[in-house]
């Protein structure tokens, strides 16, 4: 079972869990919808796109509204202490939650006792707050873009916004900022690094890079690494390696995203539509 | 469970990284007097905020001998709600690094017709001959979908600011890219 974890910007949405569907383009999810714009419910949109193509296990999402105030994010933090263990959850995948860092361990506690052990995938809030927290190593991916890499190489920082100047984010410098996370172990076993070229990199160095196709207003849109993320995790609900996976999403986002020939304006609906194509393209590609 | 059963339960770290670690995602408000501190301190807790108030870590050399510690994320809320009190603090730096400062770097990418501004983690991008916001980007507290929901879509003069909507470092990162890409239409 796959559980991806986040909110959504309606400080009204009531704090959700079970299985989520996709339908007209909306998210349906204890009888609401939910809108696709962007973050956790553009992740969900990803990995249910993907499951139109992959045999995916059984899907939920657990979902609170949060508009930044972080009443929501500890609602369900609260929740996940006491819930997650309950459920033979296979992957994890954790995302936009306030960051903080006594809830982050309450909620990893509570992971250490599913057996077995789920993948866990973090991403957006829940990832800063597992830096701060100094677990990183705890987590099979993150999947940070180059600035959030900036943040994780740079051990000082305790969220991007203060990433002292000579760390910052540079895409030149990506194989340096690596390396610099992994030396005060503020990386997953796995990094994504998102940009206009992603890497797959783990303790020893990167692995694999991928560049193409290329679509460079994807970097403006909102949205880009929610539905990277997703399919990276909807990839590893299906059975494959998290590094083989990571690779495969990274290819899938950026051919959805020159299926929908975008422009900087474009929004994350329609590179979430393409995913499916997109997906059974690589998959061809890659199992022929 | 707490800082201490958490220790017990022996998660990886020893006891003074833990400690230390515990602490990263607090911040520190600097006050010019006591009466400052005591005042705010009252307004912060009647709205229901986590801090307290302790000594001055040695690094800070302005502002008076109390500090007020604070949930570093939520920077944003609290420092509208300070101001809103009239106490508004001299500083607010990290716990664990008070000497770091906020980004104040700003990269601006030109795509012809749009215009794209990152601060730090955030990215704002408009079309120029409209200077309306057609995407945000970037971020990972949770008032960043909320407001790219209100913003996109909106005029750089009738959207409303991250600085009046956000709560967070986030929010606040997106304030100043907004500044950035405000003062750059107005100059082209």
């Amino acid at each position: 079972m796959l559980c991806v974890v986040g909110t959504v910007p309606d400080a009204g949405f009531p704090l959700v869990t079970g299985p989520v569907q996709m339908q007209n383009g909306r998210l349906i999810i204890g009888g609401r919808a939910v809108a696709i714009h962007r973050g956790t419910p553009a992740l969900v949109g990803a990995v249910l796109a993907a499951a139109t193509v992959l045999p995916l296990p059984p899907v939920e999402a657990w979902l609170v509204g949060d508009i930044g105030r972080g009443e929501g994010s500890r609602r369900l933090y609260a929740h996940l202490e006491a819930e997650l263990a309950c459920h033979p959850w296979t992957v994890v995948v954790f995302h936009y939650l306030q960051p903080d860092v006594d809830w982050h361990n309450r909620v990893l506690f509570a992971v250490e006792k599913i057996h077995p052990r789920p993948v866990l995938i973090a991403d957006a809030g829940f990832m800063y707050a597992a830096k701060m927290s100094g677990q990183a190593q705890e987590y099979d991916l993150f999947t940070p873009d180059v600035g959030e890499l900036a943040f994780l190489a740079d051990e000082e920082a305790p969220h991007p916004f203060y990433t002292r100047g000579f760390i910052l984010h540079q895409e030149a410098k990506v194989p340096e900022l690596i390396q610099r996370a992994y030396q005060h172990a503020n990386a997953a076993r796995w990094l994504l690094v998102k940009g206009r070229t992603d890497y797959l990199a783990a303790a020893g160095g990167i692995h694999a890079t991928v560049d193409a196709p290329a679509s460079a207003a994807m970097e403006a849109m909102g949205g880009t690494g929610d539905t990277l993320t997703g399919l990276a995790a909807a990839l590893t609900a299906a059975g494959k390696p998290v590094e083989r996976a990571a690779v495969m999403a990274a290819r899938v986002n950026r051919l959805a995203g020159r299926l929908a020939s975008p422009d900087p304006a474009t929004q994350i609906e329609a590179i979430v539509r393409r995913i499916p194509a997109a997906l059974k393209r690589v998959l061809d590609t890659t199992e022929s | 469970m707490g800082f201490f059963s958490f220790l017990k339960n022996g998660l990886k770290g020893d006891r003074g990284q833990v400690a230390e670690r515990s602490k990263a995602d607090r911040g520190i408000l600097i006050f010019e007097n006591t009466s400052e501190v005591i005042r705010a301190e009252n307004g912060l807790k009647a709205a229901g905020w986590p801090v307290r108030v302790m000594g001055p870590p040695p690094e800070i050399q302005r502002g008076c001998d109390l500090v007020i510690e604070f949930p570093l994320i939520e920077r944003l809320e609290i420092m509208r709600l300070l101001e809103a009190a009239g106490v508004p603090p001299l500083e607010m730096v990290p716990v664990t690094g008070p000497l770091l400062a906020p980004v104040d770097l700003f990269q601006t990418v030109d795509y012809g017709d749009w215009l794209m501004v990152r601060a730090a983690n955030m990215k704002i991008c408009v079309e120029k001959a409209t200077r309306t916001i057609v995407n945000i980007s970037g971020g990972g507290c949770p008032d960043v979908p909320y407001l790219a929901q209100e913003m996109v879509g909106k005029s750089l003069a009738e959207a409303p600011r991250p600085r009046d909507i956000g709560h967070t470092l986030c929010g606040y990162a997106l304030e100043l890219a907004h500044e950035e890409i405000c003062r750059q239409c107005s100059a082209s």
